[in-house]
């Protein structure tokens, strides 16, 4: 093995680990909203997600009917719809469940799993058992190569991009716009937004239902990596409660650190070991880190 | 007199006692060994509960990695009595006679040290109930003495339950892997699956489920009973007023596990398996809806709520396999919406004060002859909250 091969092979490991983490940060982002912000503990993360993924793939069947020719560039209109549907859904949600239950956190979960108990059948009855894959635009295929014997693959990178994109629109969001004032304002104190003439209950239910058409934008972005079927999301809601409880509930930047983090301890890890210890191993970390620092990493100083 | 039925009420021995007569009387009787085998299964997870209304209920933190204690007491007896199932005489014609026939698979030509307590079965019996408390101590130690209760306790909790399931899983030729461990036979030489075993099990796990209920209750009504409910609401006060609130938090969560820990090794028991699928995120939260669904306060509510959800479980899914996840995604929603309290709260909100009313105005009616004033007054002795027998007073 000469020099050159073993800089490709730390690369394209980099490479996994920034990928790992571009995954991670998408699942957790929509919950850092959601939970880390409104303290909504959202148990229906993952199906959020999914329709994000089935809409991919419902407008893939839709183009690819009705439309070939427009194959190559229905991807970025898809990833809208995603979240739209999951944005409409999310709205529909926080009407009729959560608002009942601010005042209640803990229940919230509990409602939560139902909603994603009853949406999982929803997609098992609808759509089917079966895991599907939408068909993907040319350009999403193939990897990329720099140089001789380093490949990159191009959805990786695609998802990477999205990751910053979506990233830094909610950074901008949540620091910059009127919402994000009117969001920050609702977290810190309910009682004295309230009071300065700020609609909390609009402020929650828009807030809600971005953190699930983010969600939704995460599914999108997942349907280039692998397969969506019903069960899909219940895989992904443990992580990215961990990554969002990691990084300190109520800080977005410690939310991207924490998915850094955790990224790259299982990629690392996983050079080492099997892949399941290499979980374990993460997993444990993050549990023992929490216990020492049970805010996270980033602790935002709250007067309750 | 009046001592007796003071005690009846404070341990609330009434409700107990038509448990008992239910599941110890009615139920076999009216059961044939498979379906009483069944709620035999169910009762299991009636430990869980218990151990919820405690933590949750009464402590008011809640903890979804129960699965986790249930799975560690479940493992603790299905090792010991998998062990004694792959005696050398049965297991000959594996390349290491005497061991599991997973280790065998796996290529592991050596007992590991892990299983070697497992030989015994008064130590596997301890290590039923003092495993899983061991492990509920290292992860409540630290977050409680820092005061880390709610949201954060629960998603601790819940990642705890993914790492076990994924190493269960992971390390397949010490634990069986995904398959868990089947085949469990004997205990100490004794068929535990003939139908005379299954009756005599099952009543063990009536008579382990009622101990738990009533050293429950004894806690609750004890000082330290008095105290959880006071931290649940004021955290802050108990600890000014000089107590340690971790250490309660740290007992009652120990306690939990070691109840659901004895859950776990009587399903193994009368159930001949375990497997990595009771431990993790999903048997876990179920667990937690047995305990909503019976009423997160009430002891017996917590039974009652496992063995109906678990007996819909089975029936629906018997029939309609499609709609079951939509009545228990409707239950979770319904039960948190609509019964914060589950079905104790139900007795205890509607049918009982809607029943005492009733009586109490056939009493009114009785000593007041005449007709017109009884109509007149009839409104006033419902919004009385006095009342002549006692009873009032044992509200919550």
């Amino acid at each position: 093995m000469t020099l050159s091969d073993m800089m490709n092979i730390g690369l394209m490991q980099g490479f996994a680990g920034l990928s790992l983490f571009a995954v991670l940060l998408l699942m957790g982002l929509g919950l850092a909203i959601i939970f880390g912000q409104m303290g909504v503990i959202n148990m229906a993360h993952g199906e959020f997600m999914t329709i994000g993924a089935y809409s991919i793939y419902l407008a893939a069947r839709v183009t690819e009917s009705l439309a070939p020719a427009f194959m190559p560039y229905y991807f970025p209109i898809a990833i809208g719809l995603a979240f739209v549907f999951a944005f409409i859904v999310g709205w529909i949600v926080e009407w009729v469940l959560i608002r009942h239950l601010y005042k209640r956190p803990l229940d919230t979960l509990l409602a939560t799993w139902g909603v994603s108990l009853g949406l999982q059948q929803l997609f098992r009855t609808f759509i089917g058992p079966k895991e599907v894959s939408p068909t993907l635009p040319e350009w999403l295929m193939g990897s990329w190569t720099p140089h001789e014997g380093l490949d990159i693959p191009i959805n990786g990178l695609f998802v990477l991009a999205l990751t910053a994109l979506v990233t830094g629109g909610v950074l901008v969001a949540l620091h910059k716009s009127r919402w994000g004032l009117r969001v920050r304002a609702t977290v810190a104190n309910r009682t004295m937004a309230n009071a300065t003439g700020i609609d909390t209950t609009k402020t929650d239910r828009l807030t809600f239902a971005i953190g699930c058409g983010i969600a939704g934008m995460a599914g999108a972005a997942f349907t280039t990596i692998g397969s969506t079927g019903p069960t899909s999301g219940s895989l992904y809601i443990v992580d990215a409660f961990l990554v969002v409880t990691f990084g300190g509930a109520a800080s977005l930047l410690g939310t991207v650190v924490s998915a850094f983090g955790i990224a790259q301890t299982q990629s690392i890890s996983e050079f080492f070991m099997t892949g399941s210890m290499a979980k374990v191993l993460t997993l444990s970390l993050i549990v023992l880190i929490l216990m020492m620092r049970p805010q996270g990493l980033f602790a935002v100083k709250v007067r309750r | 007199m009046n001592f007796i039925k003071a005690s009846i009420l404070r341990y609330q021995l009434g409700s107990l006692l038509l448990l008992v007569l239910l599941l110890a009387v009615v139920l076999p009787l009216s059961l044939d060994i498979f379906r009483l085998n069944l709620v035999g299964k169910y009762l299991t997870y009636a430990f869980v509960a218990v151990g919820l209304v405690m933590v949750w209920g009464y402590g008011g933190v809640l903890s979804l990695g129960q699965g986790v204690f249930f799975g560690i007491g479940g493992y603790a007896m299905a090792m010991f009595l998998k062990l004694e199932a792959s005696d050398p005489i049965t297991t000959k014609i594996q390349s290491t006679p005497g061991i599991p026939d997973f280790m065998d698979w796996n290529q592991i030509t050596e007992l590991p040290v892990l299983w070697l307590p497992f030989k015994s079965l008064p130590l596997s019996l301890a290590l039923v109930v003092l495993a899983p408390m061991a492990l509920a101590w290292l992860v409540s130690f630290a977050m409680f003495k820092r005061r880390v209760g709610g949201v954060y306790f629960a998603i601790i909790t819940q990642a705890v339950a993914l790492i076990c399931t994924v190493l269960i899983i992971g390390q397949q030729g010490y634990t069986g892997g995904v398959n868990g461990m089947t085949d469990l036979k004997t205990m100490l030489g004794w068929d535990t699956r003939t139908d005379g075993a299954k009756y005599i099990l099952y009543y063990v796990c009536v008579g382990l489920l009622v101990a738990s209920i009533v050293l429950c209750r004894w806690i609750q009504t004890s000082k330290l009973g008095t105290l959880l409910l006071a931290m649940r609401d004021k955290e802050d006060r108990v600890r000014f007023s000089g107590y340690d609130v971790s250490n309660f938090k740290v007992f009652i969560f120990c306690l939990a596990a070691g109840l659901s820990g004895i859950g776990g090794a009587m399903f193994a028991l009368q159930v001949g398996f375990m497997s990595p699928s009771f431990v993790g995120i999903v048997p876990s939260i179920e667990m937690v809806i047995f305990c909503a669904v019976g009423g997160r306060m009430s002891l017996v509510g917590a039974v009652y709520g496992a063995l109906l959800v678990n007996a819909g479980k089975t029936l629906f899914s018997e029939s309609f396999p499609d709609l079951w996840l939509f009545l228990m995604a409707g239950l979770f929603i319904g039960v948190t919406m609509a019964f914060p309290m589950g079905l104790a709260g139900l007795w205890d909100e509607k049918i009982r004060p809607w029943w005492k009313g009733r009586r109490q105005a056939l009493r009114e009616a009785a000593v007041k002859p005449p007709a017109a004033t009884v109509a007149a007054q009839s409104p006033a002795p419902q919004t009385e909250p006095a009342l002549p027998d006692g009873i009032g007073s044992q509200r919550a």
